[in-house]
């Protein structure tokens, strides 16, 4: 049998095949022969198909698997319940807690005052409503927001649509870039990246739908006046809110601003008590009658030291961090980019930053040997209690760094009293004496005009506290501050009867407005602490790699070491939510509103409600239902409750009133302010 | 031991080449090393399978798949390229250019005027709020609109979301379902089909956006107050108009509505002057004061006969046209999926589609014998159409010819006719309608309990009945409405509270101050406005359904519709009978007769409807298909959704938001039979 098997085996050819069983071995070699070429031809064919099935064919092949496992994927991923993500979470991590608006609906809360939010800069999307050629195809597409694809299509051309004009601070001609309105303008900043998105869900839960939450959506570009003056979008918010009051049988509106839209909601509660001319004429009663609660969540009243180190050098922690690891990657010429310096360019031309900046000067920020908050809080929150440093200001004696030189140049500057720095005045130094011949620089901007001489007085100046800041900006950004001087205030007011303070630059400023007359109202300060918080910047003069450069740059070779925690990559930190520190975002609420002061003649009610960072346990948790961070604290379910038991008629008191964890309170009392 | 050799033998001639040092012959694989090494090789790949019979197999297997995956990978490669190709591509294919650009560079056009856009049933999206368990993960995602995917993902799912409920006309419980808000809300249907998008990108050239435009989208399934009662719609539209009115410099605003969004801005005008319990409390002025001009387009004024048969059965020319060249996909019963009486169930709980039923009865659409179309010939819109597409004049000539052929006038006063002999026999051989008898029956008629689940309306209807109601032969304008209150009892009874389709005798009548005359247009008057302007915008040229032939459904079977369109009835090939389909002119959905005659008579001058004597303008636009396939949906054409395209249309919604007059862009501009046929409809006026 295995014979005649093996046999075989070597007659593949038909022919052979059938005559193989009747003669036996009698034409052997013949056939061998035949056998032999007949495999060789194969062989050959074979080779040639191979041949054709080659490079080409092996790619396409490939592409085939991998597109067919793919679609098979995705449909297994179609397929999938929608419950299961949720699931496998479940049997890892253990059960998860109900969302807040579900276990609130459980205990019987439904909607009740109508709601509105007011995003903050950077979270609202922007549409093009015109364009230049190069922005073809792109009419009421997204520009910000959203997948960010033109950025990577057309750089240049996104910059330039994104930018305003640098006199006016408005439209440049030809240009329309418009908010995205309704509830999609910051539910989700990107794909994936919620922003408000869980708290309208939740609020969903309770029924809360369209017709009784609204999106004040507004350019976040552009100062709170011109907001008015173009799109008119503070009347639009008037007439949302009276509308809703009405078809809500006049129950009174939750409004809950985030970050700048804290400042954007202060400057609309005195426009809509201003006469018709400037403001809204809604008459002084106004907010008494529309309003019930004012909920600011992660609220830079006084502003945020972020600001300054955006405007100075458009940097942060986050580029400082960047350069650290990668050193030159951002600032080389590689392709041209110049990434920085187009980005300064159009950040420059957003009057809205300069909202933003620090306010009250030295007396909330503090001195050049001395602040109000320390660095002592992140120990004490860890557990060890701190309480020998209370009392005693933090002055220059004491180790460790000064809060209150904002932008020192030098890590020994950062550290040392001030009689121990020797500083040159900058203000009157010459400009000129071009820094860089500035026809070669693609992008322009006001660092160039400015000469070395202009730097180098910059340099010599040491340290800047707050209220120096503002000349400092005043000389390395005049065109800016001109235009945001005409629209923001960042003083402290001495006699809020003065008639001055009627003008519209004023109202964003809590130190220099009163707040409405509606004893009825209430107001929230909501934020995250227990995050290193950018508080103070070390500086350095950059070397110059290039002819178009931006002469500053954060030092971030300065470290505090062991000893001084505060201070790491030439940033000094400070408690807080990650962007504004706990100072800015808690003072107001804690003392300057506190009871019946000059700032707050009616006597608002006020709470502080600071929720305790503890990030997320595993990595499907996302961004965490606990966190504390300045935008991730809209997924934050202890914020939601609060928000949501407001919306639903509880008020301060029911809440618990105020839940502290930082020192915001023993800080204020350090402010030496006039109440 | 024989049949075993047998079967190696074949195995070896299949595969000579493999097998022949494989397996039969492992003592000479070293001879050949070529050959040893490729067979190691597809060894390896089929290394899994263990008898040799089925390694042959699985190996030619793995070729296919093999083969597959090649195939795969080359379309994908060829699209990727083609789609590179398509990027690079220069974006500005050259096409006509659009009339805001040339607009604004020619005339210097500038916004001046805000704009109101209302949008029609059926194009605005739908988002969920809240639902039940089965639809988990569709929060604030659309159900309408958009790419439908959950209708194939979770089709039962879905429909249960979309119906409202069946007693109320509102949300059943535990189930909020909201229209999207915003442009968004109906500028595209669905991706690539554009429904505001095209109107809304040229006002933008000449200046508009967000501030000074605004969609007043509300929930087309709802009937119109109850828009207001639920999301305040009205409320928010009368505040949006008085915001923009204000914010741009007082300027009135121009309102936009299409399709059955004509109807709710009519109700509106009435609602937002009404005294506050009902209406809106903006007093008599209030239109005069902010609305400059109501510029309608595809007006279903007085209904439209489509929503006739969409109710009846749950079809139109298009499903009877599938019918026609699929017979029996439809109606298989194959997966249980009972398409239609599902679509009529979801249907039948929107109040909103009661809007679009013909209105003025017997008067406007004409009885048993007599229409106001009658002298229409359906040839008119054949010859305009090959007029255009072919230009060939003698062709032309002939199909002019044979359409004087015509002797008799097709009857359609008889909106539904069972038969086609019914549809055109003289009414004296007609048996006489005795519905009134009919209607008793049903309260008589126990239900038919043999059918488990009751899925539609009809499983409650005796088959005794069904019979009745096709030997009653035709039904016109009129006593199709007793037959709908027979065959959609609960419908009927909850959206006739809010609709009216009569005439009015006496428009002071107090009655006439109910919410529910206010979409209808016989019965209400317009507001006192001397300074408005109402434009009447509709193409023409298409042929539109305007009565049906219908036969009893042949299934006797439970939960099936039992009436269905005849698709067999065809008349002579060029009349207007088409599948059981009777055609006049219109724009596909809206005859030319609703759309036109409020405008071209109602309206005209200073009448009982119209006693400020407020202008009317009717703007025709005679369809003509895109010359090509690079032209999308057109540039010309006239059909109802597809005319918000048209450029010679956007043109003229440009000029009077940009402040014309009626006068200034040219009056009226006709190319029906629109002024014959009105003076045919006796109203008083």
């Amino acid at each position: 049998m295995s014979f005649l098997r093996q046999r075989k085996g070597k007659f593949p050819n038909p022919e052979h095949q059938n005559g193989d069983g009747d003669d036996d071995e009698t034409t052997k070699k013949e056939r061998e022969s035949r056998e032999r070429k007949q495999r060789e031809q194969e062989e050959e064919t074979r080779r040639r198909i191979r041949k054709r099935w080659s490079c080409v064919d092996g790619c396409c092949w490939f592409i085939g698997c991998i597109c067919s496992t793919w679609w098979f994927l995705l449909f297994l991923y179609n397929a999938m319940p929608a419950s299961f993500p949720q699931y496998v979470t479940e049997a890892i991590t253990g059960p998860l807690p109900d969302p807040p608006g579900v276990k609130l609906r459980k205990e019987g809360l439904v909607a009740k005052h109508p709601v509105v939010f007011v995003p903050g800069i950077v979270t609202g999307g922007l549409e093009l409503w015109e364009g230049h050629q190069c922005a073809d195809g792109l009419f009421r597409k997204r520009l910000w927001g959203g997948t960010f694809g033109e950025l990577y299509k057309r750089p240049l051309c996104w910059v330039e649509h994104m930018s305003l004009d640098n006199e006016t601070g408005m439209d440049r001609s030809g240009i329309r870039v418009r908010p995205v309105s309704g509830l999609v303008a910051a539910d989700y900043f990107a794909p994936g990246y919620f922003v408000w998105a869980v708290l309208i869900a939740n609020l969903a839960r309770i029924g809360y739908e369209e017709k009784t939450m609204y999106m004040a959506a507004y350019d976040w570009r552009l100062s709170f006046q011109n907001t008015e003056v173009r799109d008119q979008t503070l009347s639009r918010i008037k007439s949302n809110i009276e509308l809703m009051v009405a078809t809500n049988d006049g129950k009174k509106v939750v409004v809950i601003p985030h970050s700048m839209g804290v400042l954007y909601f202060l400057h609309f509660m005195k426009w809509v008590e201003a006469p018709a001319p400037m403001g809204g004429g809604g008459g002084s009663d106004w907010c008494a009658k529309h309003i019930k609660a004012v909920m600011n969540i992660g609220g830079p009243f006084l502003g945020v030291p972020k600001a300054v180190s955006g405007l100075f050098s458009i940097e942060g922690k986050d580029i400082a961090v960047a350069r650290a690891f990668a050193p030159g990657v951002l600032d080389k010429d590689v392709f041209g980019l110049q990434t920085l310096q187009h980005m300064m360019r159009m950040t420059r031309t957003w009057d809205s930053t300069m909202s933003m900046m620090p306010k009250g000067g030295d007396t909330i920020w503090g001195g050049l040997d001395w602040s109000p908050d320390n660095c002592s809080t992140k120990k004490k929150n860890n557990g060890t209690s701190a309480s020998g440093q209370k009392g005693t200001r933090n002055n220059g004696s004491a180790k460790g760094v000064n809060y209150g030189k904002m932008v020192s140049f030098g890590k020994d500057v950062a550290a040392l009293h001030s009689s121990e720095i020797e500083r040159i005045d900058f203000r009157g130094a010459v400009k000129g004496n071009s820094l860089a011949n500035t026809s070669n620089c693609d992008v322009w901007t006001e660092y160039h005009e400015m000469g070395v001489g202009g730097v180098k007085a910059v340099a010599d100046y040491k340290a800047y506290t707050a209220g120096e800041i503002l000349d400092l900006l005043q000389f390395v950004a005049p065109k800016l501050m001109a235009r945001g001087g005409a629209h923001f205030s960042y003083g402290i007011a001495d006699n809020l009867d003065d008639p001055k303070y009627q003008h519209y630059k004023y109202w964003s400023n809590p130190l220099e407005t009163k707040l409405p007359n509606a004893p009825d109202m209430e107001i929230y300060s909501m934020y995250g602490v227990g995050i290193p918080t950018e508080r103070a910047y070390v500086y350095k003069l950059t070397t110059p790699a290039t002819e178009c450069y931006i002469p500053f740059q954060i030092d971030t070779s300065a470290e505090g070491g062991s000893e001084d925690t505060c201070l790491k990559g030439g940033v000094i930190l400070a408690d807080g939510d990650e962007t504004v520190p706990v100072l800015s975002s808690g003072f107001m609420c804690a003392k300057a509103w506190r009871g019946k002061t000059r700032f707050n003649p009616s006597g608002i009610r006020t709470y502080v409600r600071e929720y305790d960072h503890a990030p997320p346990a595993t990595l499907l948790e996302g961004r965490g239902t606990q966190s504390g961070a300045h935008v991730d604290i809209m997924g934050n379910f202890a914020l939601i409750e609060d928000v949501i038991r407001v919306a639903a008629g509880a008020t301060g008191e029911e809440l618990g009133g105020d839940q502290v964890y930082s020192d915001i309170f023993e800080w204020s009392e350090r402010i030496d302010l006039q109440f | 031991m024989a049949s075993s050799v047998l079967r190696f033998r074949k195995l070896c001639f299949i595969e000579p080449a493999v097998k022949s040092s494989s397996s039969c012959s492992s003592t000479e694989t070293t001879s050949d090393h070529n050959i040893g090494n490729f067979v190691v090789l597809e060894e390896k790949k089929s290394k899994k399978i263990k008898s040799k019979n089925i390694s042959s197999v699985g190996k030619r297997e793995w070729r296919c798949i093999d083969s597959c995956c090649w195939a795969i990978g080359c379309i994908c490669t060829a699209w990727w390229v083609l789609l590179f190709v398509c990027q690079c591509l220069p974006a500005t294919l050259p096409v006509r250019e659009a009339p805001g650009e040339r607009l604004r560079r020619d005339e210097g056009l500038a916004v001046l005027h805000p704009v109101v856009l209302v949008p029609g049933i059926v194009t605005g999206g739908l988002e969920l709020w809240e639902g039940k368990p089965c639809s988990d993960g569709l929060f604030r995602k659309r159900l309408w609109g958009g790419s439908f995917t959950e209708i194939f993902k979770r089709p039962l799912c879905w429909l249960e979301h979309l119906s409202l409920h069946n007693e109320t006309g509102l949300d059943p419980p535990d189930i909020r379902v909201r229209a999207v808000p915003g442009l968004v809300a109906a500028d595209y249907f669905a991706p690539g089909y554009f429904v505001w998008a095209v109107l809304i990108e040229n006002l933008a050239k000449i200046g508009y956006e967000g501030k000074n435009m605004y969609m007043a989208a509300y929930d087309w399934r709802l009937s119109f107050q109850n828009t207001e009662i639920r999301d305040q719609a009205l409320s928010r539209l009368k505040s949006k108009i008085e915001l923009m009115y204000v914010t741009n410099g007082y300027k009135k605003v121009v309102v936009v509505p299409h399709s059955m969004g004509v109807l709710y801005f009519l109700h509106f005008m009435k609602w937002v002057e009404s005294p506050p319990p009902m209406g809106g409390g903006g007093g008599p002025d209030w239109c005069a004061k902010h609305i400059k001009a109501v510029m309608n387009i595809g007006p279903a004024f007085l209904g439209v006969p489509k929503a006739v048969s969409n109710i009846f059965s749950a079809e139109g020319k298009d499903v009877a046209f599938v019918r026609a060249v699929a017979p029996g996909v439809l109606d298989s019963e194959l997966l249980g999926l009972q398409t239609l009486e599902h679509i009529m169930r979801v249907s039948r709980t929107w109040d909103s589609v009661i809007s679009l039923l013909p209105k003025g009865g017997d008067t406007i659409w004409g009885n048993l014998d007599w229409s106001p179309e009658e002298g229409n010939s359906c040839d008119l819109d054949k010859k305009a159409n090959a007029q255009l597409s072919t230009g060939d004049v003698n062709f032309n000539h002939s199909d002019g010819t044979r359409g004087f052929r015509v002797k008799e006038p097709v009857k359609y006063g008889r909106i539904i006719s069972f038969g086609k002999a019914a549809s055109q026999i003289p009414s004296s051989r007609l048996p006489s309608p005795d519905l009134k008898e009919l209607l008793r029956l049903r309260s008589s008629a126990g239900l038919s309990l043999s059918c488990g689940e009751v899925l539609t309306e009809y499983d409650e209807i005796s088959r005794e009945s069904i019979k009745r109601i096709a030997e009653n032969k035709a039904y016109t304008a009129q006593n199709a409405f007793d037959l709908l209150r027979f065959v959609a009892p609960k419908l009927m009874q909850r959206a006739e509270a809010h609709f009216s389709h009569g005439i009015a005798d006496n428009l002071d009548d107090p009655k006439y101050d109910h919410y529910k005359y206010w979409s209808n247009p016989l019965e209400t008057k317009l507001p006192h406005a001397p300074e408005m302007e109402i434009y009447c915008l509709y193409g023409v040229g298409i042929p539109t359904e305007r009565s049906y032939v219908y036969k009893q459904s042949p299934s006797d079977k439970c939960k099936s519709i039992p009436f269905r369109i005849d698709s067999s009835a065809d008349g002579e090939p060029d009349s207007c009978l088409k599948s059981g389909v009777y055609f006049v002119d219109g724009d596909e959905s809206v005859p030319v007769s609703s759309a036109g005659f409020m405008c071209a008579k109602g309206w005209k001058g200073r009448t009982r409807f119209n006693p400020a004597g407020i202008s009317t303008y009717i703007r025709e636009y005679r369809h003509k298909p895109p010359a090509s396939l690079l032209e999308g949906r057109g540039v010309e054409s006239g059909a109802h959704v597809d005319i918000m395209g048209n450029f010679a249309f956007i043109e003229d919604v440009m000029r009077v938001a940009a402040g014309a007059t009626g006068s200034d862009i040219g009056g009226d501009r006709i190319h029906s039979d629109i002024v014959k046929m009105s003076q045919r409809i006796n109203v008083q006026l």
